[in-house]
């Protein structure tokens, strides 16, 4: 594009949309860039809108205040191992249909896509669902964590859309004539090919686990079950500290505390999805993108 | 290869292929029973909205009760509010928020500099990967009157401070502009396929006719992904109804919940709070009956002004 000479016309152009986009930037990084400064700096000066640029009065007092509370490990141990435990059911069984449903050979191939393509159309509704994981005896278990949700249909057609169009038949025929099944076939020729698919879905469903908070208020009642969505609920939206309260002495230093803690809450528990995204975002455009305009 | 094969292996092969289909079904089906469990046993649970639910009698003993629960629905007091803050929310977020990631999409093919346009990506794409229970938190803290960002702004200029969360004045637009601050990236992410895939030949013809930057994005571009915009307007369509429950419910207090109260979080309050199954299940059937209804008939209209549709 920049291989010619451009016009006046052109360059203003290029230079209000380049001023656009600085200004998109700012709108999207800013909040996040507040939480980050707000989460280091005093409760005096968060409260009191002094923070704009850098952490006032810099500090790590809130991030001390979070090793206090128990119930966040507790939540977050939980989700941690609702996130692997449940990714890996995700991957295992949408990569299963989508491999099947990709195959011309498969028997029946249409009429079960339209099985599975139609649930994004309709569906019985949160109360039949809830109805089902009951009277299987799931609630209550970490299996309602994981089960009812086991596959996104979106992700498994993007998959299926993507073993289409982007692996040639002729490998998976040449690997057949080598003697392999089609489980080999999966495994040896089609997944390693598709590594971009796999880690862009592996990115949707890790993080859905990792955010997912409604499943968790309708099946779960025992407390010491609640991922971290939950207890991150009751401590930004409902104010439930265990460090809060109790003697009165220093209560109000507490509870100025207690404040800015939640913006120090709010990287603790984004963490993990900004540290994985960066290693995954370079696959968006191949993983998504084929997968997706396809379908 | 291959022909070194024929012949002589013809009927082994064939006796492969059929051991082979084996395998592929084999591997489909724990895939066809989780949907049959999680996905068409609930369908048929639908019944329950027409039942007057006993556990003790389960699906088939429990007694017929007709429409009951959709007239006590229908004549309750807040049955409009909430159809109507269910309907207007998403027409907003339609209205508003739909064409945002077209524009960025737009901004971003035409952005000189490959890394800054990959700055702008990454930077957009970041809200999405927030859960909402985070950006629910981030609402309240921004938006509090007593120690909100946006108040101490506002204070500046000698205005509020504004309960943006207390009122239900303010509900549906906090509730829109953040779906548009966190989505809008994301949103754009086909948009920017689609327009990756138009011929470049087309720009240069529309060059040498002496189309300026913002013609050709007039008359290459947006012609180029018009199917896309309609593919995802009508899926979007199809859940107008279907606005997130867990937005709606994290945001809503006693005092917004005059326009925070939408369908999902009813169905939420009646059936798994209070038990009332039945009537939970008949509100949430009409809520997925309209959805259902409107994807068909924005399907067809598609189909017939613009010939693209999803089936």
């Amino acid at each position: 594009m920049g291989y010619k000479k451009k016009s006046n016309g052109d360059l203003a152009f290029d230079l209000v949309i380049t001023l656009i986009s600085i200004m998109i930037i700012l709108i999207i990084a800013y909040p996040l860039y507040f939480v980050v400064i707000a989460s280091f700096s005093k409760p005096e000066a968060v409260l009191g809108g002094k923070i704009s640029l850098w952490p006032v009065g810099f500090n790590l007092k809130s991030y001390t205040m979070i090793l206090q509370e128990n119930k966040i490990w507790t939540g977050y141990r939980n989700t941690i191992l609702y996130t692997v435990l449940g990714t890996m059911i995700n991957l295992v069984l949408s990569t299963l249909a989508a491999f099947s449903l990709s195959r011309k050979d498969m028997p029946l191939r249409t009429p079960l896509t339209f099985v599975i393509s139609f649930t994004m159309l309709f569906g019985g509704g949160m109360i039949p669902v809830y109805m089902v994981v009951k009277n299987l005896k799931l609630t209550d278990t970490i299996w309602s964590m994981v089960i009812p949700n086991a596959i996104n249909t979106y992700n498994l057609l993007v998959m299926k859309n993507y073993f289409q169009s982007s692996i040639p038949e002729e490998m998976q025929e040449a690997a057949a004539i080598d003697g392999c099944n089609h489980f080999q076939t999966l495994l040896k020729v089609v997944l390693p090919l598709s590594k971009p698919i796999v880690a862009v879905i592996t990115l949707f469903y890790a993080v859905g686990h990792w955010n997912a908070f409604f499943n968790a208020i309708i099946y779960l009642r025992n407390q010491k079950l609640y991922p971290l969505q939950i207890i991150l609920r009751d401590i930004l939206l409902q104010n439930s500290l265990e460090a809060v309260g109790g003697d009165m002495t220093g209560m109000y230093e507490k509870v100025m505390q207690g404040e800015t803690m939640k913006y120090a809450l709010i990287i603790v528990a984004c963490l993990p999805v900004l540290i994985f995204y960066p290693f995954v975002q370079k696959y968006f455009s191949k993983g998504i993108m084929v997968g997706a305009i396809k379908g | 290869m291959a022909n070194i094969n024929t012949g002589t292996k013809n009927k082994k092969s064939i006796k492969k292929i059929l051991v082979s289909k084996w395998q592929l079904l084999l591997m489909f089906a724990i895939p066809f029973v989780w949907y049959v469990i999680f996905c068409y046993v609930p369908m048929y649970g639908i019944q329950l909205a027409f039942k007057n639910y006993n556990p003790k009698l389960g699906y088939f003993g429990s007694p017929w009760v007709g429409l009951r629960y959709f007239k006590q629905f229908f004549s309750s007091y807040y049955c409009w509010d909430v159809i109507w803050n269910t309907i207007s929310i998403s027409l907003y977020s339609i209205l508003f928020g739909f064409p945002i990631p077209i524009i960025l999409a737009i901004i971003v093919n035409e952005l000189p500099g490959k890394k800054f346009k990959k700055l702008l990506q990454n930077i957009t794409y970041v809200p999405h990967f927030i859960s909402m229970v985070v950006l629910c938190g981030m609402l309240y803290l921004f938006l509090s009157p007593q120690y909100g960002v946006l108040n101490n702004i506002l204070g500046v200029f000698g205005i509020g401070p504004i309960g943006f969360l207390e009122s239900e004045k303010y509900f549906k637009g906090v509730y829109v502009i953040s779906e548009i601050w966190q989505e809008s990236g994301w949103g754009s992410v086909i948009y920017i396929a689609a327009l990756a895939g138009i011929d470049p030949a087309l720009y240069e013809a529309a060059k040498i006719d002496g189309a300026g930057r913002f013609k050709r994005i007039l008359h290459v571009s947006i012609p180029g992904i018009v199917p896309t915009i309609i593919t995802l307007l009508i899926l979007r369509i199809g859940q107008v109804m279907s606005i997130g429950f867990e937005k709606a419910y994290l945001l809503q207090n006693d005092l917004n919940i005059k326009s925070s109260e939408i369908i999902s979080t009813l169905v939420y309050k009646q059936g798994i709070l209070q038990g009332n199954f039945g009537y939970a299940t008949a509100v949430g059937l009409f809520n997925s009956l309209i959805n259902l209804s409107l994807i068909i008939i924005a399907n067809k209209i598609c189909k017939k002004l613009f010939e693209t549709s999803l089936w």
